[in-house]
């Protein structure tokens, strides 16, 4: 915790304890006094409030830890719970991705393609992942990845993490919306298991683009919807100022997507969220991905299929007149 | 109470499908600004007779430019947007569909219709680009997932017509899901050897872009209309320049092989029947 350079407004009480407790452990150094009555009551004062800030956060909250730096990216989800990773470049037609990584993997025993929209952290770093915005490329790169993956009969599993497909000039000629309605389609009859998680920001078709799964899950601080909040906001308020507003009205958290029959499930992090101990999401995040390689790698194809068109099928809530 | 039992009942009674329009009544055209008398820029299949520009028209227009006599059955006519989300922005999304309901006279983005387009049997799906920018979210998702399935059953084949600002934000990351949903439906479709084409028109941009209208066996457009995933205005944000003339228009599309071609308003329903007769091996006719 102490480490968290990235520190946001609605955590400040809990830090302003912290610093009041090192205080506290200085004096007590310091003077050979013992406070350990008082110590001991203020550790249990910041236990208690972080239950209560981060057991009540509000939506646009999990938007900022959704985009926290530390948070691990796909990259590092990738180190921590695979083997054998050997990355995959290339969409054979126009250039590399970087925004979009993938390549072949085993977690546990089974063989895998994993796939995932990828952030950097500093500037530089950001700026060669384009932000985690892929092109048209990004798209194409993670369709051919997939169409080898069913080639030889290797679960899918996809990482989504991204502030949406790169509106961009380049990406227009060479055919964004194309791309991602390809991978919609593509995915939906993909003839082997696929598991899709958000794990940071879902933001609208450059999110979905890879989403298509027999299971989704999102992790427990992350969000996905049609729009961020901020550009609804723009839209619909004519201003960018209300993001907080537009977060609650669009209903975007994992608890919401579950709620709506969107999502299959969420995925726990720390108290806090996933930068606070990333060794809890991957061991989390592993031991979801096992469970459903066991159940999907037992299913048969036409009914895996049948199953996912079906799930997505039921998606949406009409009324008649 | 669902919302919808707010809105009386002489709203939502159809209007007739085709009134005539009289002479004498003047239409300016947007795209050269000449007055054109009405009734013939009708009879011209709503294009300007001076330049050829396009008028936007909706589902009304294209059902009466394709079915014969402009006689068709009209699927899911009574379906209509629920609330899922609650959604509230300065206008609380239920007030948002009533004065859409009252504006258009349609009940939602899309009408989807079976009949007879020159003798031959056709599903079309058409947007309304009046009804909340032809924006998509559960109905337009479930009514065109329908049309599909009505097409898989009969085994007719498929024409949609987008026109659409992209995905409904009012229903949140259902709208989303549609783009899923839709697409599953067309690759159900696909797998059938039905034709699908899509048509675009102007505008037709965002989810519906990264979606159904780019899943067509053909992708065709009419001429001059705007296509594309990011709208204008945000592109023209992220690169801080100002954009080449003609960037995202059906002509720039086609010159970067994302259109099989463009087809003028005139001369579409004639193209389309000799292309599914094709695709359906049928015997040409006449
Ligand atoms: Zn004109």
């Amino acid at each position: 915790m102490e480490n968290n350079k990235q520190i946001f407004e609605f955590e400040r009480p809990i830090y302003d304890l912290i610093t009041r407790l090192e205080e506290m452990k200085a004096i007590t150094s310091e003077n050979q006094v013992d406070m350990s009555g008082a110590v001991a009551v203020l550790e249990k004062n910041i236990l208690e409030l972080k239950n209560n800030i981060y057991s009540n956060l509000n939506r646009w909250q999990k938007v900022q830890i959704s985009r926290h730096t530390n948070r691990p990216y796909t990259l590092d989800y990738i180190e921590a719970i695979t083997t054998e990773f050997t990355e995959l470049f290339g969409d054979r037609q126009v250039k590399d991705d970087k925004a979009m990584v993938g390549g072949f993997a085993r977690i546990g025993e089974y063989p895998v393609m994993i796939i995932g929209q990828q952030k950097g952290r500093d500037l530089k770093s950001r700026q060669f992942r384009n932000f985690g915005m892929p092109n048209p490329e990004g798209y194409r790169k993670a369709l051919r990845l997939m169409r080898l993956a069913e080639k030889f009969g290797v679960p899918v599993i996809t990482l989504i993490d991204t502030p949406g497909a790169y509106p961009g000039l380049e990406a227009e000629e060479r055919g964004q919306g194309e791309a991602i309605a390809r991978n919609l389609l593509e995915m939906s009859v993909l003839k082997t298991p696929v598991i899709c998680v958000v794990i940071g920001e879902g933001a609208s078709g450059g999110a979905l683009g890879i989403g298509i799964g027999d299971k989704v899950y999102m992790l427990e601080h992350t969000w996905y919807s049609v729009i961020s909040p901020e550009s609804c906001s723009s839209i619909l308020w004519r201003t960018w100022e209300k993001k907080e507003l537009a977060a609650e009205a669009l209903k975007l958290s994992a608890q919401d997507n579950l709620e709506l029959g969107i999502i299959d499930g969420i995925i726990p992090e720390p108290l806090g969220g996933a930068h606070y101990d990333h060794q809890f999401v991957f061991n989390a995040l592993k031991e979801q991905l096992l469970s459903d390689l066991d159940v999907l790698t037992k299913t048969d194809t036409p009914t895996l299929i049948q199953n996912r068109i079906e799930k997505f099928s039921k998606m949406g809530v009409v009324d008649y007149i | 109470m669902s919302w919808y039992k707010r809105i009386s009942e002489n709203i939502l009674t159809p209007t007739s499908e085709k009134k005539e329009v009289p002479d004498g009544i003047w239409t300016q055209c947007p795209g050269c600004k000449t007055a054109i008398s009405t009734k013939t820029i009708h009879k011209n299949a709503y294009v300007c007779t001076t330049c050829n520009h396009h008028l936007q028209i909706g589902s009304r227009e294209y059902f009466e430019i394709l079915f014969d006599e402009n006689e068709f059955t009209e699927m899911d006519a009574n379906m209509i947007s629920a609330d899922p989300l609650e959604f509230k922005d300065t206008k609380a999304y239920p007030d948002r569909l009533i004065d859409s309901i009252k504006k258009t006279k349609l009940k939602d983005a899309v009408r989807t219709a079976h009949g007879k387009s020159n003798g031959l049997d056709l599903v079309v799906v058409c947007m309304d680009f009046s009804f909340i920018g032809g924006s998509m979210g559960s109905v337009v998702g479930e009514k065109i997932c329908n049309a599909v399935k009505f097409c898989i059953e009969n085994r007719f084949p498929l024409l949609i017509i987008s026109r659409s600002g992209g995905a409904r934000m009012m229903e949140g990351a259902l709208s989303l899901m549609q783009m899923a949903k839709i697409s599953a439906n067309l690759a159900l479709l696909s797998q059938n050897g039905l034709p699908y084409i899509s048509l675009m028109t102007d505008p037709t941009t965002g989810g519906v872009t990264a979606s159904y209208a780019m899943l067509g066996d053909l992708n065709i457009a009419e001429p001059n209309a705007l296509i594309g995933f990011a709208g204008p205005r945000v592109i023209k944000e992220t690169i801080g320049q100002n954009l080449p003339e003609g960037f995202q228009r059906s002509e720039f599309l086609l010159e970067h092989g994302f259109l099989d071609f463009i087809i003028d308003r005139k001369d579409l329903k004639d193209k389309l029947s000799s292309l599914l007769k094709i695709m359906q091996k049928l015997p040409s006719g006449e």
